[in-house]
């Protein structure tokens, strides 16, 4: 771990935002402040707003931590002006962000690197009106097979997000997908346990936490199995095989350094039934909510929350602004 | 692969101590965590207490950048806080050792005078003693189901019916059958259709909840004709009548309709508020019941607060004694009537032919009914996107209908406001009207949820 960081420090999270993830973000906000100020760190919460970049020009705090979830947190916009500013910050620089946090993008560089990642198109809802969209939905499920997943490229919390077993479930989830995002993913659906691995460097070089298994009673992972608690059972480390549990962490340190990511990810994986591991996302921002998978892992590595983000803010602070 | 139970209370967020015994080679054994140790206890009536995409977009709606046009504050902007202030003064100085001390569980007597004199304006002649002050009208209507309604019992609302209500009745585990409305409220044969079916089957209906007067989420007032109608056939059938009144005053033109309660003492049960006409930070409303009724109100009322804030009673008693409500009542129904104006005039102009909606005459809300096709849940993240909200129909029904519809408050926003929220509004349903086009017939929402979608009552 690199030195620890000091007490006369000022920490500023910032959370909440105008995405559709506003209220995941002052969750996860309120949930790493608490965490930091137990562990001894002056620290602030903030949301973004016309007054932000003034607080932050006139005192500027030792260090960022950005929670922002969804668009402007995790596309690397809010981070640009915190270069632009010029205050040290936890997480990813922008252009990573940009292209972690379009799926399709992310999808194509993990796959250069080698991970397997399910079939997929990625299309805007205009190019459904040009080319007439019955056509491209029949080419969809010809081409890549049912059932198909259907979620919105940037996006996250699985807004939008929609598993389609029949042809004729098709229109209805590309509409709810396109109420939440302007370009749709549809994505072969891969059957099998889902994993979260999340990657921290809070040390000499990234690292693995233990996989999280999710898995929800509805069967489907969506927006109310993800934050109403007892929802979803969460198995940690993952009851998968050694050899498969190995490529859990492969693939997430992988997804982690081809995208060029920086002190914390969370990759979410699927392992099929022959311990294949796919590769679905990448989050940049990752939740740290009560029901959140990053702060499960950290406790089931034997870790406290609030030690591992002060160990991310002292090397982001080590590091210095970014220019 | 059978995954062993939780274990609660083993450990923080129910987090097992300890892992499982070491596994023979293959999958490793993991520990289970729910994140909620008490997962298995809870009583069945929780189910559907759970977190929803659609109360997680109203948390954007509290935003100013975001014009919301989905709550239900009253604007108190108008009130003269500083008279207030001095009145709350001389109320601690003067009288803080009774303010401050528990009440009667019925009421404070000189208040619940005062609520028969508010009343008298409408018509309605109540008796201090047949009035139980409770904590909002929203808790008086909690304690007339609570000591009516068994679970699986039926009750009638309409349709759309307050998303309040339904929560208490979802809470006490009612069957909620709703009754058609129109331009002119309640439609009263749809009633009796509704009553004759399920006395033909066999379902008592324990009693029939209404908001005749500037219906929230409809808009609409139910005429003086249908009244006598309703309450014809209420009492044909033999069903009691829950009256909730909370925006009676709050009318734009000429008297307040004559409450049903007004005509028929026996039958029905009223609710009446200060929320609307003083403040909903005090939290104090009323039951006006018949005297059977009324005993047993007081009794659910002591096990439930042991009595209504006697502080908050006090307020409001002075602030009725002291001060011109009804001249600041008439001023809100200015500033509410201009509203309403501004937000007819923005649908007019804008909305696209195939919407359309209620012209109320009072009260704080608009409903709004989509051009065929649109489903306004599932419109409700592009309008987030283009910072402005509303309610989704969905949340007014017990059954999943109400998808085509919507609730427009125009309460809060200045008028300005409110022209900017459809603007953004009309481009939404521009722009969902393509899509759905685009898509054809068939594209309705992937899944109909009903549960808690409405916004928290703190959303401007």
């Amino acid at each position: 771990m690199t030195e620890a960081a000091t007490s006369s420090q000022r920490l500023l999270v910032v959370s909440g935002g105008l995405s559709h993830e506003r209220d995941v973000s002052l969750r996860s906000g309120r949930r790493v402040t608490g965490a930091l100020r137990r562990h001894g760190l002056e620290t602030e919460e903030r949301d973004v707003g016309p007054d932000l970049v003034r607080a932050l020009r006139d005192d500027p705090p030792s260090c960022v931590l950005p929670l922002l979830h969804g668009e402007a947190g995790e596309d690397g916009a809010l981070r640009e002006v915190l270069e632009l500013v010029g205050v040290p910050y936890v997480g990813a620089r922008p252009a990573a962000c940009r292209l972690a946090f379009d799926k399709s993008v992310a999808k194509v560089v993990v796959a250069q690197a080698g991970l397997q990642t399910p079939a997929s198109v990625a299309l805007p809802a205009e190019t459904f009106r040009e080319v007439g969209a019955a056509i491209v939905m029949d080419t969809l499920v010809e081409r890549l097979g049912l059932p198909l997943v259907v979620k919105p490229a940037r996006g996250g919390s699985a807004l939008g997000c929609s598993v389609v077993r029949a042809r004729n479930e098709l229109p209805a989830a590309m509409v709810g997908c396109f109420s939440y995002g302007p370009v749709a993913l549809v994505e072969q659906f891969v059957a099998g346990a889902e994993v979260a691995v999340a990657v921290i460097e809070d040390g000499p070089s990234a690292r693995t936490l233990p996989a999280v298994e999710i898995r929800p009673d509805s069967g489907i992972y969506d927006y109310m199995a993800r934050y109403t608690a007892g929802a979803t059972e969460f198995v940690v480390p993952a009851e998968v095989s050694d050899d498969a549990g190995a490529a859990c962490a492969y693939a997430a340190l992988t997804a982690h350094r081809a995208l060029g990511l920086r002190d914390l990810s969370r990759s979410d994986l699927v392992v099929d039934a022959d311990g294949t591991v796919w590769f679905l996302e990448v989050n940049v921002a990752p939740g740290m909510t009560e029901t959140s998978l990053v702060p499960l892992a950290v406790e089931a590595a034997g870790l406290d929350l609030g030690t591992v983000c002060a160990g991310l803010v002292a090397r982001a602070i080590a590091r210095g602004a970014e220019r | 692969m059978t995954a062993p139970p939780p274990v609660p209370g083993t450990g923080p967020d129910g987090l097992s101590a300890s892992a499982g015994p070491p596994g023979p080679p293959g999958p490793r054994t993991g520990h289970h965590t729910r994140f909620d140790a008490y997962v298995d206890r809870y009583a069945t009536r929780t189910r559907g207490m759970t977190a929803s995409e659609i109360r997680a977009l109203f948390s954007v709606a509290s935003r100013p950048e975001v014009v919301s046009l989905a709550g239900g504050m009253p604007s108190l902007s108008g009130l003269p806080l500083d008279a207030v202030a001095a009145t709350v003064r001389d109320l601690v100085a003067t009288r803080g050792a009774t303010a401050l001390q528990y009440g009667s569980g019925q009421g404070e007597p000189g208040l619940r005078q005062q609520i028969c004199d508010v009343m008298a304006i409408e018509g309605v002649d109540g008796h201090p003693d047949d009035v139980v002050v409770t904590v909002g009208s929203q808790q008086g209507l909690d304690l007339v189901t609570r000591i009516f309604c068994d679970p699986g019992d039926v009750v009638v609302c309409e349709a759309p019916s307050y998303v309040g209500a339904l929560g208490v009745f979802r809470a006490y585990e009612c069957e909620v059958v709703h009754v058609e409305m129109d331009g002119q409220g309640l439609i009263p044969e749809a009633l009796r259709q509704a009553l004759a079916r399920l006395a033909e089957i066999g379902r008592r209906v324990k009693f029939c909840y209404t908001v005749p007067t500037y219906h929230n989420p409809a808009g609409v007032t139910l005429t003086a004709a249908r009244r006598a109608e309703v309450l014809a056939i209420c009492a044909d059938y033999d069903v009691l009548v829950i009256e909730d009144n909370p925006y009676g005053l709050l009318g734009f033109a000429g008297e307040p309709p004559r409450p049903l309660r007004a005509d028929e003492g026996g039958r029905v049960v009223y609710l009446g508020s200060f929320s609307k006409t003083f403040a909903p930070g005090l939290r104090v409303g009323w039951v006006l019941a018949p005297h059977a009724v009324r005993e047993k109100l007081v009794l659910a009322q002591e096990s439930s607060t042991l009595c209504p804030p006697a502080f908050s009673q006090a307020v409001v008693s002075a602030y009725l004694a002291d001060h011109d409500w009804r001249g600041q009542v008439k001023q809100f129904c200015e500033l509410y009537r201009e509203r309403r104006d501004a937000m007819l005039e923005a649908l007019t102009e804008q909305l696209p032919t195939g919407a359309r909606w209620t012209r109320p005459d009072g009260g704080f809300y608009v409903w709004l009914t989509l051009p065929a096709g649109l489903d306004a849940k599932a419109m409700l993240p592009r309008a987030v996107t283009a910072r402005v909200a509303y309610v989704p129909g969905t949340a007014f029904y017990a059954d999943g209908f109400g998808s085509r519809c919507l609730r427009l408050s125009y309460c809060h926003p200045t008028p300005e406001r409110i022209r900017e929220g459809v603007r953004r509004l009309a481009a939404v349903v521009e722009r969902e009207r393509e899509l759905r086009e685009t898509f054809g017939a068939g594209a309705g929402p992937p899944h109909l949820e009903t549960g808690y979608e409405s916004p928290t009552p703190d959303l401007t």
